[in-house]
């Protein structure tokens, strides 16, 4: 019996595996003969309260963790995707944000984090039929269901593809990071040239890094062999799954019940889809606005850098005011080395966290589908019953099974959905932070560069006034 | 400083003048040596009250500018600005000052003044007016003319060249000048009586002139160089300021667009809500503080034109220069072939070929007598040539000495005007800096408290 719970049927523990941090704090509180950290574990102690933010789950030492069994649970879930993966919410789960946003305070993440990616090296390879560029992952874990405490493998766009394919079949109503896109239409000459891949480089970065992140998500079976396994391991297990024909069933029906409508959208819900429509509006907004001044700064410091060479040149022609007019060339030049500054820290800071907000934005439109599907099911059902007396009792059952599976599917989501909201808003937060320290700095460095100018003439004034009077 | 136009009615002759430093000084300067000149001359009332006008210290403003319309000289209608040229003279012991004259004047009549006294002085570097037209626009600035913008600030450039001429030692004496600021009738008749345009030298014979001279004073080709590299730096100057103006607007403007999508985003966040909404706030104030940060800058770029246009009044001294000197050798050289004739006439020998010499060598020689005649023309040809050669040698010294003296007076004039203007430009990017670093950290706190 896996050390995580107390007594509980194998959906209960795989719930408080792949559950909230609340779960397991929940949990943990429950059974005190839970040695909340092993010898030399790192995680601060199971009394501490974890923050559901952004940070993943305490380490617990490899022996406390019942792995195997989890594993099944894992597997069961994600083959079974018409079961929900989470279950019942424990009730002392704080879901206030303001709760959670003290206890980011208290905690430093890097003490909690067990799980470091990063995505780099791109490379370019040319077979017979294509050309493609794989990338570089390197994972350092210290927990114990890796097999190793470090991976290195390559993989390509179609692998985070599958992925996230395999994270969204897995928890529907789960936000899924999402991922760059798979081709940028308008401006691109090639498809491969740096700056591309370069952007696509950071976001595949940051996409499996809030995969690591998130509570659930980075205990992902799928997410492990992505992680770790080899090239050839991988193209086996992704055979593994669902069969095509089950994905197409699924497809069908949530074609079908989509055509029907939600009716009965709960009131959180209906709030939530209306959150999500003016967030994506303005987002996608603010995304054009941004990208639009990147061009006009670019714009504007390739006209700065024709601006200040024509004041030396005319120094040439002029013995009394060259110095002056070599000053402000030189300022001029200062400038506009400030707004090329200010331009990288602009598409570092601000452009790729927006654009994700953007992706994301499509996400939550898909998950609030998803969400409504299920529902759906669920009300058709109902409807079913009112007519067909005959079937009464096998559509009770399936509208049971619904039942929860529908409750499973918005616990998840309105659990996932304040987490999500909050790391929007501190992302957001920090990013235009951050925009907003660039531009300071900016003007910071402009403001010296001409205020030494003119003390230098003044003094130069100063001391011509002086040399007339001897 | 002598003049070269002979009239005495049109202005006064005065003593030479020490350099000077600035332009009330030399007004003072050039009005108290008015003093002493005016008391010689005493060639008639006209001159004596131009004289007393001069003596008190004189405020010129053009306050204001007005669209007129009305009809034109091929009788269409037509539409113009027309321009209230106001003079006060402070001549109260308090030194309050008194308004004593004001007209309207439209652009088109200080173009003829400044052309006839472009005719009148050609060894002074005439001030130049402003734009007639708009150039190096940038887009937000309209190309029209009728722009209240480019109209006031066309305002202010007339006001600049009048103040430039009533400043200027010499050119402030003109006595059209003068009814220019005071004689709001029959003014541009009085100007067209002086027949001023019979003396203005024709374009192609200052073209002829600049090719076929042969020894132009050094300094003044010198000049003719610093004024084209003067003129080719500052409107390649202008150009590329107007590009980065327009860049820099589009920076700033583009931000404004986050005002008021923050702000409708606000209206969806619980907590972001203020935070998003004041920022956007300041983002609408960074976005709107380029209109007038660009409005300042145009007037350094007005300063600059001026001096773009003074290349122009410099390159028109040198031209004169060139003619006079042109006109010189011409002279000269005439001169020294009549006398070679005459000599060859009186020993009979026959060095360069002539027509004469070839038909007395066809047809025979003339008569004793007829020759006699011949070189006693020449000699009496040669008598007046050598008066002129003198005379224009005079005159071509007078006018290099006068220019020169002019010149050096402009030089110290635009480095200081320059300098200022250099200077002030800095000052202008200090003040649009501190605004922008005000901005963002208002922006960055209400971004810190989402």
């Amino acid at each position: 019996m896996g050390a995580l719970g107390g007594a509980g049927g194998r959906r209960r523990r795989a719930g408080l595996t792949l559950g909230m941090e609340g779960e397991r704090r929940a949990s943990r509180a429950r059974s005190s003969d839970l040695p909340a950290g092993g010898d030399g574990a790192e995680s601060p102690g199971g009394s501490v309260p974890l923050p559901a933010g952004s940070c993943s789950p305490a380490l617990l030492p490899a022996d406390v963790l019942d792995l195997d069994e989890d594993e099944d649970d894992l597997e069961v879930f994600s083959k079974d995707a018409s079961l929900m993966d989470i279950n019942s919410f424990s009730p002392m789960m704080p879901t206030s944000p303001l709760s959670m946003i003290n206890q980011i305070k208290f905690e430093d993440e890097s003490d909690l984090k067990d799980l470091f990616i990063t995505v780099d090296e791109p490379e370019s390879h040319v077979t017979t039929i294509e050309t493609f560029i794989t990338y570089r992952i390197i994972t350092k874990t210290s927990r114990g269901e890796f097999d190793s405490s470090e991976f290195e493998v390559r993989r390509r766009y179609q692998d985070f593809l599958w992925l996230k394919g395999k994270l969204e079949e897995a928890h529907p109503t789960l936000i899924i990071p999402p991922l760059p896109e798979k081709f940028i239409v308008k401006g691109m000459v090639e498809r491969f040239n740096d700056d591309f891949i370069e952007t696509r480089r950071k976001a595949l970065h940051t996409f499996l890094n809030r995969i690591a992140d998130h509570p659930t998500l980075t205990f992902n079976e799928d997410f492990k062999v992505f992680l770790t396994a080899e090239a050839g391991e991988l193209s086996s297990h992704k055979k593994q799954g669902p069969g095509l024909l089950s994905r197409v069933g699924q497809t069908v029906r949530a074609m079908a019940s989509s055509l029907r409508g939600v009716k009965n959208r709960p009131e959180d819900f209906m709030e939530m889809n209306n959150f999500i429509e003016i967030f994506s509006q303005k987002i996608n907004l603010i995304d054009k606005i941004s990208q639009r001044i990147y061009k006009e700064e670019r714009e504007y410091f390739d006209e700065m850098k024709e601006y200040g060479p024509i004041y030396v040149l005319w120094s040439a022609s002029e013995e009394d005011l060259v110095d002056t007019l070599k000053g402000i060339a030189s300022c001029i030049d200062n400038c506009c080395k400030a707004t090329e500054k200010r331009m990288s820290g602009l598409s570092e800071v601000l452009l790729p966290v927006v654009h994700e907000y953007v992706l994301y934005s499509e996400m939550l439109m898909d998950v609030m589908k998803r969400r409504d599907q299920i529902q759906a099911e669920l009300d058709s059902k109902v409807e079913a019953l009112t007519y067909k007396k005959a079937d009464a009792d096998l559509l009770t059952e399936e509208i049971g099974k619904l039942e929860d599976k529908v409750e499973c599917a918005n616990n998840a989501l309105k659990a996932d959905w304040e987490r999500w909201k909050q790391n929007m808003k501190n992302d957001i937060k920090s990013a235009f932070t951050d925009m907003a320290e660039e531009n300071i700095h900016y003007y910071e460095q402009c403001l010296a560069t001409w205020e030494s100018f003119l003390t230098s003439q003044t003094d130069l004034q100063l001391d011509e006034d002086s040399e007339d009077k001897l | 400083m002598e003049q070269t136009p002979p009239d005495p009615e049109r202005q006064v002759q005065p003593a030479s003048l020490e350099p000077l430093s600035g332009p009330d000084d030399d007004l003072e300067a050039a009005v108290s040596k008015e003093a002493d000149g005016a008391q010689r001359e005493g060639s008639g009332t006209d001159t004596m009250t131009e004289n007393n006008f001069f003596l008190k210290k004189i405020e010129i403003s053009v306050s204001e500018a007005e669209k007129r319309t009305g009809r034109n000289a091929v009788n269409m209608q037509e539409t113009y600005t027309a321009y209230l040229v106001e003079t006060r003279s402070a001549e109260r012991a308090d030194s309050q000052s008194v308004l004593t004259d004001s007209l309207w004047r439209r652009y088109s009549e200080f173009e003829l003044l400044r052309n006839y006294l472009l005719v009148c002085y050609p060894h002074i570097v005439v001030p130049p007016l402003p734009e007639k037209r708009a150039e190096f626009v940038w887009h937000k600035l309209s190309a029209d003319n009728m722009d209240p913008d480019f109209v006031e600030r066309r305002r202010i450039g007339l006001e600049n060249f009048l103040l430039r001429v009533a400043s200027h030692p010499v050119l402030c004496r003109d006595k059209i000048f003068y009814l220019f600021l005071t004689q709001e009738g029959n003014w541009k008749e009085t100007v067209n009586e002086t027949g001023f345009q019979l003396k203005a030298d024709s374009r192609l014979k200052a073209l002829n002139a600049t090719f076929r001279v042969k020894n132009p004073d050094k300094r003044f080709t010198e000049l003719k160089h610093y004024s084209d590299e003067l003129q080719s730096v500052i409107s390649h100057l202008l150009r590329v300021r107007a590009r980065v103006a327009d860049r820099l607007y589009g920076v700033y403007k583009v931000h404004g667009n986050y005002g008021r999508v923050f702000s409708e985003w606000s209206a969806i966040e619980k907590e972001m809500g203020d935070g998003l909404q004041s920022a956007g706030h300041h983002m609408d104030v960074y976005a709107s503080s380029i209109d007038d940060i660009l409005e300042d800058e145009e007037h350094y770029a007005d300063q600059l034109k001026e001096y773009l246009f003074y290349a122009e009044a410099l390159r028109a001294v040198c031209r004169k220069h060139e003619l006079m000197q042109y006109d010189l050798e011409t002279a000269a050289q005439d001169l020294a072939s009549k006398k070679q004739q005459c000599e060859e006439l009186a020993t009979g020998t026959v060095r360069t070929f002539s027509l004469k010499g070839m038909t007395t060598k066809l047809f025979g020689q003339e008569a004793p007598e007829q020759r006699e005649a011949r070189i006693k023309v020449l000699e009496e040809q040669i008598g007046e040539g050598e008066q002129q050669l003198k005379s224009k040698n005079l005159e071509g010294r007078e006018f290099v000495k006068n220019a020169w003296a002019d010149i050096e007076r402009f030089k110290e004039q635009k480095n200081r005007d320059l300098k200022e203007a250099l200077i002030s430009y800095a000052v202008m990017q200090i003040s649009m800096c501190r605004k922008g670093i005000q901005v963002w950290t208002n922006a960055k706190e209400c971004f810190s408290k989402m």
